[in-house]
């Protein structure tokens, strides 16, 4: 028997990361519209008056959002997947026909899927809940994306040649898992054209339309135990799935403690769907469960914490690896703004503090914390570890790298910082009454006097914005200028390998 | 066990089902019929205020706005009674929105005018110096589509039993009928009988002209669903 290691086939892996790229500058570029809306609003009409109605704040919202979350963010899960997958089973892509081409059908399909929401939204064709916004022509697509990519990953699961699941795996699985039941559950709304009058009328008016099967209080609980958990199996599940991979490779440095990773990822995956709950504080959801939500929100800190210390101790006395390479240093920041995101939320999950910060931009600095710290962290990261061995090229440069690293942090810090102020100002200045009892500022007072803050989360998020493109640029630079290596290029040490 | 289960992926994906549906049962289910009760004195949306909402979701206003009034004084003292779950029985979807970087509306129709929606759509700055909200011209030359807002109404009447057409109880211990069309030209009726109201009281030119000729601006219908809020 030959014995040499087996070669990967990376094909759908170069699709998604393409998409990862694209649609990052897309979803990124937009939030920066929105910042500066906000800030300055002339801005809505930015492409004149005619055209105002396409790039007005409301319209282009839920089109941010998405185009990160499905974009940018699912991408990158896909195209790590893609790459994870086959070498930690053991087993390549270019072993069965059949797991090829639903690679390349979940990646075409996933194409068209998104284009269809890229076009609705802008017109204005939404269900109105958040990160849930498609009619059920494009939930349906989304399922069957869903399912096409379910069948390759216990596809190429099922005939791997590694018995044991890495960690990743499980997180991978978890996804799959998660996001199917919740987006099922979440969608369920019946088609408008099914409905006839008493005049025998059918196919009555919009033909995409449809109406949710949940109403108020009952719709709310389950859009946000969907809202919530979306984050959990889209924004931490697959971003640990790939820390546990990356972090590991890179450093070559084996993972802490596996004991560790058990708690985490059966802590999390028990604890992380009760906290929905924290969204509806003070609402008309029953106070038992606003109660459970907020304290299983506390919980929450314990798995989470457990897989970023499980990652930082990753690094124990490997430390200077942080100073001397820039993709260590994504990954380890990267960690570091996880815990202080799972931080941030269950303080914001207290009922005391949620009745201040609620409905405020401390929630959006705490979203984008998370986000562009984390996961977007993390991503890049993953592509940056990618790159040269699916190109078989040397990472264009370095030093780019590293000041791409530096913008983006002090994107990410100018962000939330103003956000935080943002937030707890508003939410103050909400609740203050004078010496009679009366409230003590009228709502403008509470708009006009966050301009500054607007401002400087504009320049935040548009310093991330110009980071990204340098990212981008050194990816396109990786494929396109270096020399073509002979081999696949060696990991930081044999652990790596 | 965990062992184990690394090494059988199938069993190993049943048992983070297991594991990650039962929060959503214990939670959501429980309360599932009492919360979809109304309480007396909500009734269901007219034609035209369904078609506002329309408007209102298209637009995305639910990402500024919220639709939830918290119980503490100083959002009773801004916006009135604190929310109560049956009042929104008849919401669907819910808009309670997450991010009030406008005012909450959910009580909206007790404080504004048609007059006052009128100019402030169309030029926030104007009504309200300091404003951020851009304005949304748009909506005063866009046609509201009335048929999807009708057909909707079928489908809650026929799926959710929501009472069209029959008596609903008020707080003053009256009855209230709303009425939807049993055709679509009935429908369209409705709705701009409902319209001309809302015109009566508005300043545009071009958006009365458009009722006169029976059209319905997204204005229109707009603000009948903000009236509506109450």
């Amino acid at each position: 028997m030959e014995n040499r290691p087996l070669e990967y086939d990376y094909t759908v892996a170069k699709m998604f990361m393409f998409t990862t790229v694209v649609l990052g500058i897309v979803g990124m570029l937009v939030g920066v519209i929105l910042a500066f809306q906000l800030a300055y609003p002339e801005v809505n009409t930015i492409l004149g008056e005619g055209l105002a109605e396409y790039t007005n704040f409301s319209r282009l919202r839920p089109l941010h959002t998405d185009a990160v979350i499905f974009g940018f963010t699912f991408s990158g899960i896909w195209a790590t997947w893609y790459y994870v997958g086959q070498r930690v089973l053991k087993v390549s892509m270019a072993e069965s026909a059949l797991l090829m081409f639903l690679g390349k059908l979940h990646f075409w399909l996933y194409l068209v899927g998104v284009a269809a929401v890229v076009v609705s939204l802008l017109m204005g064709i939404t269900t109105s809940k958040e990160y849930a916004e498609f009619e059920w022509p494009i939930d349906i697509a989304i399922v069957v994306v869903w399912v096409i990519w379910g069948l390759g990953l216990f596809g190429l699961i099922g005939i791997r040649r590694e018995k044991s699941l890495y960690i990743s795996i499980w997180y991978y699985i978890a996804t799959f898992l998660g996001i199917a039941m919740l987006y099922l559950f979440n969608n369920m709304e019946i088609p408008t054209m099914l409905a006839t009058n008493a005049a025998g009328e059918s196919g009555i008016g919009a033909w995409y339309h449809s109406v949710s099967m949940y109403s108020g209080t009952n719709d709310a609980l389950v859009q946000w135990w969907y809202g919530h958990n979306a984050v959990a199996f889209g924004f931490t599940v697959p971003i640990v799935a790939m820390i546990y991979y990356f972090l590991p490779k890179e450093s070559g440095q084996a993972i802490y403690s596996y004991k560790l990773s058990l708690l985490s990822f059966w802590g999390l995956m028990f604890v992380y769907l009760w906290a929905g709950g924290h969204h509806l504080l003070y609402s008309t959801v029953p106070d038992w469960m606003q109660t459970m939500g907020s304290i299983f929100s506390v919980i929450l800190i314990l798995p989470s914490w457990g897989s970023a210390i499980n990652m930082l101790l990753t690094m124990k006395g490997e430390w200077q690896q942080v100073a001397a390479s820039p993709l260590i240093k994504f990954m380890v920041l990267g960690s570091t703004f996880y815990m202080f995101s799972t931080l941030e939320g269950p303080i914001q999950a207290i009922k005391s503090v949620n009745a201040i910060a609620h409905f405020t931009d401390w929630i959006v600095g705490h979203v984008h914390d998370g986000v562009l710290g984390w996961v977007g962290f993390m991503i890049m990261a993953a592509l940056f570890h990618m790159a040269p061995r699916v190109f078989k090229r040397e990472i264009y440069s370095k030093s780019l790298m590293a000041t791409q690293f530096w913008i983006q942090t002090l994107g990410v810090v100018l962000y939330f910082t103003s956000m935080w102020i943002a937030g707890i100002t508003q939410g103050m200045m909400w609740r203050a009454h004078d010496e009679f009892g009366n409230l003590a500022y009228s709502f403008i007072d509470t708009v006009t006097v966050l301009h500054p803050y607007y401002t400087i989360r504009g320049v935040g998020g548009l310093l991330y914005l110009v980071g990204f493109l340098m990212f981008a640029y050194n990816m396109y630079k990786t494929m396109s200028a270096r020399p073509v290596e002979e081999s696949e290029l060696q990991s930081a040490s044999p652990m790596g390998a | 066990m965990f062992h184990w289960l690394e090494k059988h992926p199938f069993f190993f994906a049943v048992g983070v089902f297991l594991v990650i549906s039962f929060a959503g049962l214990i939670e959501i289910l429980p309360n599932f019929a009492q919360a979809s009760r109304p309480v007396i004195g909500t009734a269901p949306y007219s034609t035209l205020e369904l078609t506002g909402r329309h408007v209102y979701i298209k637009n995305s206003c639910n990402a500024c706005h919220s639709q939830l009034v918290r119980p503490f004084k100083s959002e009773t003292d801004r916006y009135g009674h604190y929310s109560l779950s049956g009042e929104y029985a008849y919401d669907r979807p819910f808009l309670w929105g997450s991010k009030r970087t406008g005012p909450d509306l959910w009580r909206v129709g007790n404080y504004r005018t048609t007059d006052w929606h009128e100019n402030h759509m169309k030029d926030p700055a104007g009504v309200v110096p300091g404003s951020i909200m851009p304005a949304y011209t748009w909506m005063f030359t866009n046609k509201a589509d009335v048929d999807t807002a009708y057909a909707e109404q079928l489908t809650v009447a026929q799926f959710f039993s929501v009472p069209y057409n029959k008596p609903v109880p008020m707080k003053d211990g009256s009855a209230k009928v709303v009425k939807m069309g049993n055709s679509v030209a009935e429908a369209n009726a409705l709705a701009l009988a409902e319209a001309q109201v809302i015109a009566a009281d508005m300043k545009d030119q071009n958006v009365k002209d458009a009722v006169a000729r029976g059209e319905i601006p997204e204005i229109v219908a707009l603000i009948a669903y903000l009236n509506s809020l109450k």
